[in-house]
C-alpha cells in the first residue's frame, strides 16, 4: 500500500511576516522557510503506518520552486522513502496544486493521501478537499486519529462541536489536525540517509496541468494594530477598569 | 446576482448566529437563497426563513445528509449550483470541509475566511495568521466563499421567506459516519459568546482548568483554550482559539496563562476588550491587552471570580 504525502514549503511558523510598504505582498526575502507544520504531522503519520507494516511506501511530493527539494529532504529524513518535486516558479493556488496531485495519483496509484489541513501562509484549507473531489475519492479532514483496517480507514476528525469519526473506503484523502501525532526530531544520521534517497524532478507541463492562478491579489495591507493598554496592579483595579469600560 | 448560502445545521438545529452572520455578508452580493440540509431540516428551514434578507429557503431533508458528509452534501450543492453566481457559507469546520469539494467540482477556487466584501468579484481575507490582509479578485465564473463570522454582524430576524422542499441528489456512497463525541454544555457557544475566558498552558492541569471555568460561569462566558492547553489535555479540541482553531471577537476576552503566540492572537485579537493575566510581564499577550495583570493565576483568578 502506497501513501502520497504533499508537503509545502512555507515561511517558518515562528516568523512574523511583514507587509511590504508598497502593498504588493509580504516580504519573505531572507526569511526562514520550513515545511508546513501540518505536513510534518502528515509525513510522521505516513511513516508510522509504514513502521506498523500497514503501508509499504511513503512518497513525499512538493510543488513549487527548486528550494522545495530541501522540504522534500526533510520529509525523507523523517522517513519518507522517496520524493517528487513538481518544479515551477509560477504562483500555485490550491486548485492548481490539487490538479497536479491528481495527475500524480494517476501515475503512482496511491491508496491514500495524507496531507496538511491548512498551509500556514495562505491559510486556505482547501487543497485536500479539492483533490478528493477531483479524484472522486472520499475525504476526512482535520484528522486527530487514523486507523487502517483492510480496505477502509477510520478517521476521527476535530470539528466545531467536538469529535466525529468516519469510515472511508480506500483510496481516500485525509488531512491532518494538530493532535494527530507529535512529529519526531530528525536526527543527523537520518538527514545523511535522506540525501541518498531518490528525488524525481518534474514540471507541471509533464502532467499537462494548467496552473494559471484564478485569484489575483489587488493589494496586501497590514491589519489594524491594537494599541497597548494599561497594566493594572490589583484585581480590584482590574474590576474597576472593566466596569468603567462597560465590559462587565 | 444570486447567492446560494449553505446554512449551518447540526442534528436538525439551525445555528442561527453563524447563518445570520453569513447572510449579512452575502446580502451584499445579491438575492440570498439559503439551503438547509439534514436528516431533519424542516425546523431549521422554517427558522432560516425568518432571517431578514433571505429571499428563499431550500429544505433538503434526507437521511443522506444526517451527518453532512462532504461527498453527498457537495453533490447536492453542485446539483443546485447552475442558478447561482456565488456559493457561500459561514466558515465553520462543516463548511470548510464541504465547500472546497464543491469548488473543485465546479473548477473554481474557494475564497476562504473572507472578512470583507469589496464587490461581487473582490474580497478581503487574512493570510499568515492575520498578519496581513489580502484584497483578492477572482476571475472564476462562480465564486465559492466562506465568511469569517466574527467580522460580520448577524442579520436581523423578522423576514418571512418561502420554504421549498427539494429532493436528495446522488449518493456517492464513499464514506460513512461512525460516531460523534460531543459534549453538551449550558455555557454560551464559543464563537457567538459576548464574553470568552480562555486558559493556556499556565493553568497546568485539567483539574485546575476548573479555575477558568468558574470565572467563565461567573461572567456567563464561554470557555476557550490555547493550543498548548488542548495538546496537554487540559481542554477539549473544540475550545481551541487561534489561527487553526476558532476565531472569536467577543466584547470581552480574558486570556489566562496564555503567552500570546501569533497563532493564538490570530483567533482573538479583534475582541473589543482584552484582559491578560500572566505572571510573566514580558509575555507578548500584554502587547494586545487593554488591561494586563501581572500575577499568579492561581491567586488572581479565584480572587477575580470572588469579586465579580
Ligand atoms: C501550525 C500551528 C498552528 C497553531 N495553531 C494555534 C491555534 O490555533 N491556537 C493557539 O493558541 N496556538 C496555536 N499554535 C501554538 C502557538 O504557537 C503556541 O505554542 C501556543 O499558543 C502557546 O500556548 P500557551 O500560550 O498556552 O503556552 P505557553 O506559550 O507555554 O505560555 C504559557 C504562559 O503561561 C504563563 N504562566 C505560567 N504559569 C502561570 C501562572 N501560575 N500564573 C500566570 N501565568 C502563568 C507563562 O508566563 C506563559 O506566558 C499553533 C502552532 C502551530 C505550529
Ligand atoms: N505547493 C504545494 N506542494 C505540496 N503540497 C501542497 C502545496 N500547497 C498545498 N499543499 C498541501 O495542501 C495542504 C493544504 O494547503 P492549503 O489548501 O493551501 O491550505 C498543505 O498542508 C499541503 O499538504
Amino acid at each position: 500500500m502506497k501513501v502520497l504525502v504533499p508537503v509545502k514549503r512555507v515561511v517558518d511558523y515562528n516568523v512574523k511576516v511583514r507587509v511590504k510598504s508598497d502593498g504588493t505582498g509580504v516580504d519573505i526575502a531572507n526569511v526562514k522557510m520550513s515545511m508546513n507544520p501540518f505536513d510534518e504531522i502528515a509525513v510522521e503519520e505516513a511513516v508510522r503506518l509504514r513502521e506498523k507494516g500497514v503501508v509499504t511506501e511513503v512518497i513525499a511530493v512538493s510543488c513549487g520552486v527548486t528550494q522545495c527539494t530541501e522540504t522534500l529532504r526533510t520529509a525523507m529524513a523523517i522517513g519518507a522513502d522517496r520524493a517528487i518535486l513538481v518544479e515551477t516558479n509560477a504562483e500555485l493556488q490550491p486548485l492548481a496544486v490539487a490538479k497536479l496531485l491528481k495527475a500524480l495519483a494517476e501515475k503512482e496509484g496511491p491508496h491514500l493521501f495524507i496531507m496538511g489541513k491548512q498551509a500556514i501562509d495562505d491559510d486556505s484549507n482547501q487543497t485536500g478537499q479539492m483533490l478528493a473531489a477531483l479524484l472522486d475519492w472520499p475525504q476526512a479532514t482535520f484528522a486527530s486519529k487514523v486507523e487502517m483496517t483492510g480496505d477502509t480507514v477510520n478517521v476521527t476528525r476535530e470539528v466545531d462541536g467536538g469529535l466525529e469519526t468516519l469510515a472511508l473506503q480506500l483510496p481516500a484523502v485525509v488531512t491532518t489536525d494538530l493532535r494527530l501525532n507529535e512529529p519526531r526530531y530528525v536526527t543527523l544520521p537520518n538527514i545523511m540517509k535522506a540525501k541518498k534517497k531518490p528525488l524525481d524532478e518534474k514540471t507541471p507541463a509533464d502532467y499537462g496541468v494548467d496552473v494559471t492562478p484564478r485569484l489575483s491579489v489587488a493589494k496586501t495591507t497590514e491589519p489594524e494594530a491594537r494599541k497597548a493598554g494599561v497594566i493594572v496592579k490589583t484585581v480590584d483595579e482590574l474590576v474597576a477598569k472593566l466596569k468603567e469600560a462597560g465590559a462587565i | 446576482m444570486a447567492v446560494l448560502l449553505l446554512a449551518e445545521v447540526t442534528d436538525g438545529a439551525l445555528s442561527m448566529d453563524a447563518t445570520a452572520k453569513a447572510v449579512s455578508a452575502a446580502a451584499k452580493l445579491g438575492d440570498v437563497t439559503v439551503l438547509c440540509a439534514g436528516a431533519k431540516a424542516a425546523d431549521a428551514a422554517k427558522e432560516a426563513a425568518t432571517i431578514a434578507g433571505v429571499s428563499k429557503v431550500l429544505c433538503a431533508e434526507d437521511a443522506l445528509y444526517g451527518h453532512r458528509l462532504a461527498e453527498p452534501t457537495a453533490a447536492l450543492i453542485v446539483s443546485l449550483a447552475g442558478s447561482y453566481s456565488h456559493i457561500v457559507a459561514p466558515a465553520t469546520t462543516d463548511a470548510k470541509n464541504i465547500l472546497p469539494r464543491v469548488a473543485a467540482l465546479l473548477d473554481v477556487m474557494v475564497l476562504s475566511d473572507v472578512t470583507a466584501v469589496v464587490d461581487a468579484d473582490t474580497f478581503e481575507r487574512p493570510i499568515y495568521a492575520g498578519n496581513a490582509i489580502q484584497t483578492v479578485k477572482s476571475s472564476d465564473a462562480k465564486k465559492v466563499i466562506t465568511f469569517r463570522t466574527s467580522t460580520f454582524d448577524a442579520a436581523a430576524t423578522g423576514g418571512s421567506a418561502s420554504v421549498e422542499n427539494i429532493g436528495a441528489a446522488d449518493n456517492p456512497g464513499l464514506s460513512a459516519w461512525v460516531e460523534d463525541k460531543t459534549a453538551t454544555s449550558d455555557r454560551p457557544e464559543l464563537t457567538s459568546a459576548g464574553i470568552v475566558v480562555s486558559g493556556g498552558r499556565g493553568v497546568g492541569s485539567k483539574d485546575d482548568f476548573a479555575i477558568i471555568e468558574a470565572l467563565a460561569d461567573k461572567l456567563g462566558a464561554a470557555v476557550g483554550a490555547s493550543r498548548a492547553a488542548v495538546d496537554s489535555g487540559y481542554a477539549p479540541n473544540d475550545w481551541q482559539v487561534g489561527q487553526t482553531g476558532k476565531v472569536v471577537a467577543p466584547n470581552l476576552y480574558v486570556a489566562v496563562g496564555i503567552s500570546g503566540a501569533i497563532q493564538h492572537l490570530a483567533g482573538m485579537k479583534d475582541s473589543k476588550v482584552i484582559v491578560a493575566i500572566n505572571k510573566d510581564e514580558e509575555a507578548p499577550i500584554f502587547q494586545v491587552a487593554d488591561f494586563g495583570l501581572v500575577a499568579d493565576l492561581f491567586s488572581a483568578v479565584p480572587e477575580l471570580t470572588g469579586k465579580l
